[in-house]
């Protein structure tokens, strides 16, 4: 498994991984951003403000060290938890979680502006979408990759399986990363799969590659080496993140019906932040006190957040009928008329 | 005058329209080297290059989501699924994403898809060779669904199909495929939303789409012999539905029977009668008729025209409604 800090914060070998002292802050402060919003959202869902959602605590490291190896030609596709993901791709984070608040589906934002496709909650969907993307991509020439997100449950799907498939005998630009995060709502890993699921790549004929998920630093190295591979025209990589899902499903799960406090607990003490601050403080990198300004940034922004968040309101009854159709059938028109009465 | 057959004119389609727009792409399971096993795309990968027309592995689910990507991508996808019994798979990314897309995008990225599935019965295949999966599709919003009955109108809906910015399930009347037709190949004509009348007549409206229309033709030739004269009207696409025609036919005549192969519940033609009596109720003088499919699972070869609506089931029903 590959792992350049260990959860103490002590360094692995050569943790050298091509970031200079800018990018690496950049990373400790996307995670701690990412963690302070994603406790907010758990709170505006209890006060009422957001649907349901799903938190992501625990997986910061997984995330956002795999998407900060992506460029600005290149292609998200996230599962419904890749907020921090988001982030690193210049989401509008209030954008974004209008998914959340309920005023519209998939992509409130927009998915081509930042190369972050819509989230997608139906397990493994995405993941021929990605395989799609990049055949586009390579067909236009593009030095370019696909970085398709799922969990260990979506690794059960048949989608998963063509698409990494097809990506391999079509020889496409896709990175495959798999958070797997310990639970597929109630079902644990050893409910979904008999071996890792790094294993598949050879049987698929393309490289896997085991990363520490909680290493943000591991799992940047990882997702860069497969991105470099992807864009260079040498085909999928499949990086199996082992990480952990510290909260529940969603609002509505109640984690501590099916699993044992003991284990969150081994896993809070491998923390993605708290393992990279120490390596940065210990690197010197940064001090306490830059420390402090990150959270204090992070706690201004988080209200703003809030703030504008929760004074959106319900989109206009016309957006209905807006999307679904760029030349929509004249019976469709006429349920527009009968639904908000402007004949 | 040259006869040409609708395979041979969705052939020329697709290759129009790889010739016309370099974002058109043609892909499935044996399209790109052996031309497809019904021939639809044959000579086209020598053409247009394996770039532009190319084989996959045997995925549905995968072919049909790669669309998606494409789309985001910017390309023109047309995909083809083997048989109408082997599209099952990809129902969950044409449900769930190819039609949703648009929507879900807000508008931002628009899904120019159009997924070619060779349907309906007629072939004496085996099980699984002979589905009529239209009222899955046109039940889902943000579809439109198109069928074919003629070669030169094939060759023009699947034209305006790829053409069209919004997904298209094509279903391609398969058992039509040998079927020809004399006249040049023209996109000029009706437009994707527009049903036409085949043939004229005052007594009774034949509502039909793809295989049936060519039956409907045959019971109205029958029934003119007994004096009975059938306008027969083919739907040619089932979303957008041009009830303004249907309509009008149903008032022209004061009759209807709706045909199709799809089974009898919530087959396509309880749409089309739930129509007719919102638009024509007042101008009906009997009991609109359906001659359907059964509903049981498609038989096998030997009792297949016990099972698909017959000339004579037709003509029977015509004869009901007119009172003769």
């Amino acid at each position: 498994m590959l792992q350049l800090v260990t959860p103490d914060g002590s360094a692995v070998g050569d943790t050298e991984v091509g970031l200079g002292a800018e990018e690496l802050c950049e990373l400790l402060r996307l995670m701690v951003l990412a963690r302070r919003l994603d406790r907010e959202c758990m709170a505006l869902q209890r006060e009422g403000e957001l649907t349901v959602y799903p938190p992501f605590e625990g997986q910061e490291a997984a995330q956002i060290g795999s998407a900060f190896a992506l460029g600005p030609g290149d292609f998200a596709f996230p599962t419904f938890r890749e907020l921090a993901a988001a982030l690193v791709r210049g989401v509008d984070p209030v954008e974004y979680l209008r998914y959340h608040r309920g005023t519209w589906h998939g992509a409130p934002y927009d998915p081509t502006a930042h190369g972050f496709a819509p989230i997608c909650v139906p397990l493994a969907t995405q993941l021929p979408h990605a395989a799609g993307w990049a055949l586009g991509a390579k067909l236009d020439g593009k030095a370019a990759c696909a970085l398709a997100y799922f969990g260990e449950g979506a690794a059960s799907e048949g989608d998963f399986h063509e698409a990494a498939n097809i990506a391999a005998v079509l020889g496409l630009p896709v990175v495959f990363l798999c958070q797997t995060n310990g639970w597929a709502i109630t079902v644990p890993l050893s409910g979904q799969a008999a071996a890792p699921i790094v294993w598949r790549a050879e049987g698929y004929g393309f490289p896997g590659v085991l990363v520490d998920g909680n290493d943000v630093l591991a799992v940047y190295a990882a997702t860069r080496a497969a991105a470099e591979r992807a864009r260079a025209g040498g085909g999928p990589t499949l990086i199996e993140a082992l990480t952990y899902r510290i909260g529940p499903h969603h609002t509505a799960d109640d984690p501590s019906r099916y699993r044992d406090e003991a284990e969150v607990e081994r896993w809070r003490a491998r923390d993605p932040i708290a393992r990279f601050r120490i390596f940065l403080l210990r690197t010197g990198v940064l001090d306490q006190d830059d420390v402090a300004a990150l959270e204090a940034e992070a706690e201004r922004a988080v209200a703003d957040i809030r703030a504008e968040l929760t004074a959106i309101g319900p989109p206009p009854a016309d957006e209905l009928f807006g999307f679904a159709f760029e030349r929509a059938p004249r019976t469709l028109e006429a349920q527009r008329r009968e639904a908000l009465g402007d004949a | 005058m040259p006869e040409i057959t609708m395979a041979e004119a969705l052939n020329r389609a697709l290759w129009d329209e790889l010739a016309a727009d370099p974002r058109v792409l043609v892909f499935g399971e044996d399209v790109g080297r052996a031309g497809g096993i019904f021939g639809i795309t044959a000579g086209l990968q020598e053409e247009f290059g394996e770039h532009r027309v190319f084989d996959t592995p045997s995925a549905e689910a995968g072919i049909a989501g790669m669309c998606v990507g494409l789309a985001l991508a910017g390309w023109r996808p047309v995909a083809e699924m083997q048989f109408d019994g082997f599209s099952y798979p990809a129902l969950d990314q044409v449900i769930g994403h190819v039609a949703k897309y648009r929507n879900r995008t807000r508008g931002r990225v628009p899904m120019p898809v159009t997924i070619r599935i060779p349907s309906f019965s007629g072939n004496r295949g085996k099980e699984h060779h002979a589905e009529s999966p239209e009222t899955y599709y046109a039940h889902t919003a943000g579809l439109k669904v198109v069928v074919p009955s003629s070669a030169l109108d094939a060759y023009r809906l699947l034209r305006r199909s790829i053409a069209d910015p919004d997904p298209v399930v094509f279903l391609e009347p398969k058992s039509r495929y040998a079927s020809a037709e004399e006249g040049e190949l023209v996109l000029e004509g009706p437009g994707l939303c527009e049903a036409r009348v085949v043939r004229e007549g005052d007594a009774c409206a034949l509502v039909a789409y793809g295989t049936m229309v060519e039956r409907c033709l045959e019971a109205a030739t029958t029934l003119a012999a007994e004096g009975i004269e059938c306008r027969v009207l083919d739907l040619r696409s089932l979303v957008p539905l041009d009830v303004d025609a249907l309509v009008a036919s149903v008032r022209a005549t004061g009759r209807a029977v709706v045909v199709h192969e799809a089974p009898r519940t919530l087959g396509f033609g309880a749409e089309v009668v739930a129509r007719i009596v919102e638009g024509a109720f007042e101008d009906l003088r009997a009991p609109v008729e359906r001659v359907t499919g059964y509903d049981v699972p498609y038989p096998p070869a030997s009792l297949e025209e016990r099972y698909r609506p017959s000339v004579e089931r037709i003509a029977a029903a015509v004869r009901r409604v007119v009172g003769r």
